[in-house]
């Protein structure tokens, strides 16, 4: 390849949508990873529920757009991105959270999303093998469900169509402006460069104070052999949000997905401060059991794997999307954490219209990378 | 769950496991042998209709007349450490805390994908041998048993035995090579005897060296194969096609526990410990190499995990003797690398998942192509396409997760609950 005119670091499903984005604008993209191969980090253990959600407008209004984009491109995608328009329904274990299910969908309404509350025989009838003391819940028609490690494949492919490249085996330890130092110790140089390597990103940066910014919550995820699924939509509970949310150093909570290969994902754990891959048995224990409380089915469903995967938190549960300051041309697109697969597309088409040096389809303020620094909840 | 604690826990009751145990427990110690076949003997010494083989016999009655507290039926899921491992017994969960460890886990069979590999009649040499041991009725049959190994001439006997009609026996190796063998078979005496009855057992079927079935035809099942020879190609009428081509050593507990591996084997020292505290293997994990060298190393761990290190190191004469003899078998056997080079585009490699060659040659890193076309995903977990993905395009080993086996959410919930974690809060 000639000189590009971008250098993406990372392979993951945001570095693919950032590739993707900036290939159709006629830029010539090199693509590096680490890795012998792409989308093995967080894209690989994620769970793919392109989703929406509410915990900030500038959350919701990125998850909004991005799950838009999905809708748009799902034409295009091959069998194994496994697309399933099955919907979301969030169960309600009591009244406190029958509450929270009205004032989401109230939220929902206010900006064009179909949502609707359900009570417990409605609940019963879209979902009849959920636990019978649940109280109710919130359907969301319009969340689907993919694939990440195909979806981001085929990004990939994309951008190659379009003259890109993807080099494998390259691990980048600095990124600056206008260039790349790999680990080799060589150069690549770009006008454009865009960091998106995960969890790891903001370590690239020269400036250590940055680091922090981003750090590793590792989660867990169990799959079922194939066989008849227990549900039709992608369950969870809406007490999920509080524990996706909340301040505990690890949580764990009822989130479970129908596979179209008639496997059944189990989800999910929130960790702070574990850095290993390893399965940790507490953690899985205590997500196995609330989803058997509330899916009592899956007690007799068989296991076949488990593992673990980091999602990339920031202290106020915002991506970093954008320029870095003070180094031209250098972008960064990081900080996704439990959201990378959704809000990935509507990332890429953010860095895309920054490169052109136009503004965003929505306002790109709150994803800045110097944005004020929030207080961590947890240590 | 049930909690029992022992001395030295063995995994796998075939020759290595059986000999670890009957050792262990005839120097002192309190011993539990572990094994998921509700019948001990492991593949080679299991009872089926008939009585088990001569050279087990003593074994087997050391056993019976032992200590051993023998768990059939019963596999490991789970573990933590070497030192506490976790059952799925017929009746229930249970752990044992036990002081020491021996795997004995032996083998499982290479299959390397062929056009029409995956045709109904078409099976592994050992497990066709198994169905025919079962009671499976295989008189008249037409059997075509190809592949490569010793292995293929003790199931072409039993099966011609059984009465079935062997119209060729396939290896892949040149007759060269084992020719080669017939000096060091002449200082192993039991060994020469046992393969000249074999051979004897099977006369008049037809031979075939330096050849391979290149493909297996039928509609509905197989009917024929052709087998490429030296000389040309020939295509042969049959039912069944037995076919195998050596053992790969089933070495996924053994990474559970995080013990190191060189190639495929388990890393043993002289007395056949691991490089994991409390951790010793014995048998074809540590290597193939058949019932002796399976002996001599098991009845070494079972001692040096008794703590009776002397009479184990006394032992090591013996096993280094039967180790020479099964590494030039091994040699004598070698894969010739044009067998990687039988299956097609539109072979299948990934049975669980339906996965072609063709779709996985785009990738050249194990883990890239299972995530992006699920090969090795499967309820197998990557037990089949794995070793022929080894064989046919040097990938990686995949990484080993729990659990061991397929289980019920509920008992692995219950598994993993008994379990300590560091990050508990
Ligand atoms: C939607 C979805 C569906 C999936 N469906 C299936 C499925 O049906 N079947 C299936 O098998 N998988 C499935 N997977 C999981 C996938 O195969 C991988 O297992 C997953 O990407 C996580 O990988 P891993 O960590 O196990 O990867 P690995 O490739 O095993 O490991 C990644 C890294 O973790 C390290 N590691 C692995 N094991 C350990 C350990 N025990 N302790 C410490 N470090 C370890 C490795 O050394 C490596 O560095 C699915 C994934 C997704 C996203
Ligand atoms: C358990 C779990 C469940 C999840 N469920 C969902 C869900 O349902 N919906 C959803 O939207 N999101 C979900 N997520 C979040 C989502 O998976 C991530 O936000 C997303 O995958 C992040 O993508 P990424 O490209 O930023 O990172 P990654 O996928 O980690 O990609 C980063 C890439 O950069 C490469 N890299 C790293 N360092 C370097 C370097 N120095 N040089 C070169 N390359 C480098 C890595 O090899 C990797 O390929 C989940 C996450 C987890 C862990």
């Amino acid at each position: 390849m000639k000189t590009p005119d971008a250098i993406v670091v990372g392979a993951g499903i945001v570095g693919a949508a950032c590739a993707r984005a900036l290939a159709r604008d006629d830029r010539r993209v090199l693509v590096l990873d680490a890795a012998p191969g792409t989308a093995g980090g967080a894209t690989a253990a994620g769970m793919g529920h392109i989703i929406i959600t509410d915990d900030s407008e500038a959350q919701f209004e990125l998850c909004h757009r991005s799950q838009q984009l999905w809708d748009e491109l799902a034409p295009e995608f091959p069998v194994g991105v496994q697309r399933d328009e099955c919907g979301c329904v969030w169960v309600a274990v009591d009244d406190e959270d029958l509450e929270a299910a009205q004032q989401k969908r109230d939220y929902y309404a206010a900006r064009g999303i179909r949502a609707e509350v359900l009570d417990q025989r409605q609940l019963r009838e879209a979902e009849p093998a959920l636990a019978h003391e649940l109280v109710g819940g919130l359907r969301v028609p319009g969340d689907t469900v993919v694939y990440p490690p195909a979806a981001a494949e085929w990004l990939l492919a994309e951008t190659e169509r379009r003259d890109g490249q993807i080099r494998r085996n390259a691990e980048v330890v600095a990124v600056a402006s206008g260039a790349v130092t790999l680990a080799d110790g060589s150069a690549l140089s770009a006008p454009i460069i865009v960091n998106a390597a995960g969890d790891r990103a903001l370590h690239l940066l020269p400036d250590p104070r940055l680091h922090d910014l981003v750090r590793p919550r590792k989660g867990h995820l169990a799959i079922t052999e194939r066989g008849r699924p227990l549900i039709r939509h992608q369950v969870a509970e809406l007490g999920y949000f509080r524990s996706a949310h909340g301040a505990n150093q690890s949580s764990v909570a009822f989130n479970v997905q129908p596979r179209t290969t008639g496997q059944t994902l189990i989800g999910s754990s929130r960790q702070f401060g574990a850095t290993h891959r390893a399965v940790d048995h507490g953690i899985l224990a205590r997500m196995l059991e609330r989803a058997m409380e509330l899916l009592p089915g899956l007690a007799d469903l068989r296991v076949i794997r488990t593992w673990t995967g980091f999602r990339a938190a920031t202290a106020d549960k915002l991506p970093y999307i954008g320029p870095v300051p003070g180094h031209e041309g250098l972008f960064v697109a990081t900080g996704h954490e439990g959201l990378g697969i959704t809000t990935s597309l509507g990332t890429g088409g953010i860095i895309a219209a920054q490169v052109r040096g136009e503004t965003p389809f929505i306002d790109a303020a709150p994803y800045r990378l110097d944005r004020p620094v929030a207080e961590w909840s947890v240590a | 769950m049930l909690e029992l604690r022992t001395d030295v826990t063995v995994v796998g009751a075939g020759p290595a496991g059986v000999a670890a145990a009957v050792e262990a427990s005839e120097s002192g110690a309190r011993v539990v042998l572990v094994d998921d076949n509700p019948k001990s003997g492991g593949q080679i010494w299991r009872q089926g209709t008939g009585q088990p083989p001569a050279g087990a016999q003593p074994w087997l009655r050391r056993l019976a007349s032992s200590t051993v507290e023998h768990l059939s039926g019963t596999a490991v899921v789970d573990v933590e450490g070497a030192r506490s491992l976790f059952l799925r017994r017929p009746d229930g969960l249970a752990r044992v805390h036990t002081g020491a460890t021996v795997l004995a886990t032996g083998s499982r069979e290479r299959f390397l994908p062929f056009p029409g590999w995956t045709l109904p009649g078409v099976m592994g040499a050992g497990g066709a041998q198994a169905l025919a041991k079962s009671g499976w009725p295989v008189r008249g049959t037409r059997i075509v048993v190809a592949g490569s190994g010793p292995l293929l001439l003790a199931v072409a006997h039993y099966l011609k035995g059984a009465g079935a009609q062997v119209t060729a026996l396939v290896e892949q190796a040149p007759l060269g090579s084992l020719i080669g063998m017939a000096p060091r078979l002449m200082r192993h005496p039991r060994k020469l005897k046992q393969a000249m009855s074999l051979a004897a057992g099977i006369r008049g079927v037809r031979r075939l060296y330096s050849s391979w079935v290149e493909a297996a035809q039928g509609e509905d099942a197989v009917s024929s194969v052709t087998v490429r020879t030296p000389g040309g190609r020939h295509q042969i009428e049959c039912e069944l096609v037995a076919c195998g081509f050596g053992l790969v050593p089933e070495t996924r507990l053994a990474r559970l526990c995080n013990a190191a591996l060189a190639e495929e084997n388990v890393q043993v020292d002289s007395l056949q410990r691991t490089d994991v505290e409390g951790l010793f293997a014995a048998g074809e994990i540590t290597g193939v190499g058949g019932v002796d060298v399976a002996l001599a190393e098991g009845r070494i761990a079972g001692l040096a995990a008794a703590g009776d290190v002397d009479a184990a190191r006394a032992l090591s004469r013996v096993r280094d003797r039967e180790q020479r003899f099964a590494a030039a078998l091994e040699a004598a056997f070698e894969l010739s690398p044009e067998l990687g080079a039988l299956a097609t585009d539109a072979t299948v490699v990934c049975r669980c998942e339906d996965v072609t060659l063709g779709e996985l040659r785009a990738y050249e890193d194990a883990r890239d192509a299972k995530l992006k076309t699920r090969c090795g995903m499967g309820a197998c977990q990557a037990r089949m396409c794995g070793p022929a993905m080894r064989f046919i395009g040097g990938w990686k080993q995949d990484s080993i997760r729990p659990p061991l086996f397929p289980i019920e959410t509920a008992a692995l919930a219950e598994i993993s609950a008994a379990q300590t974690s560091e990050a508990m809060q």
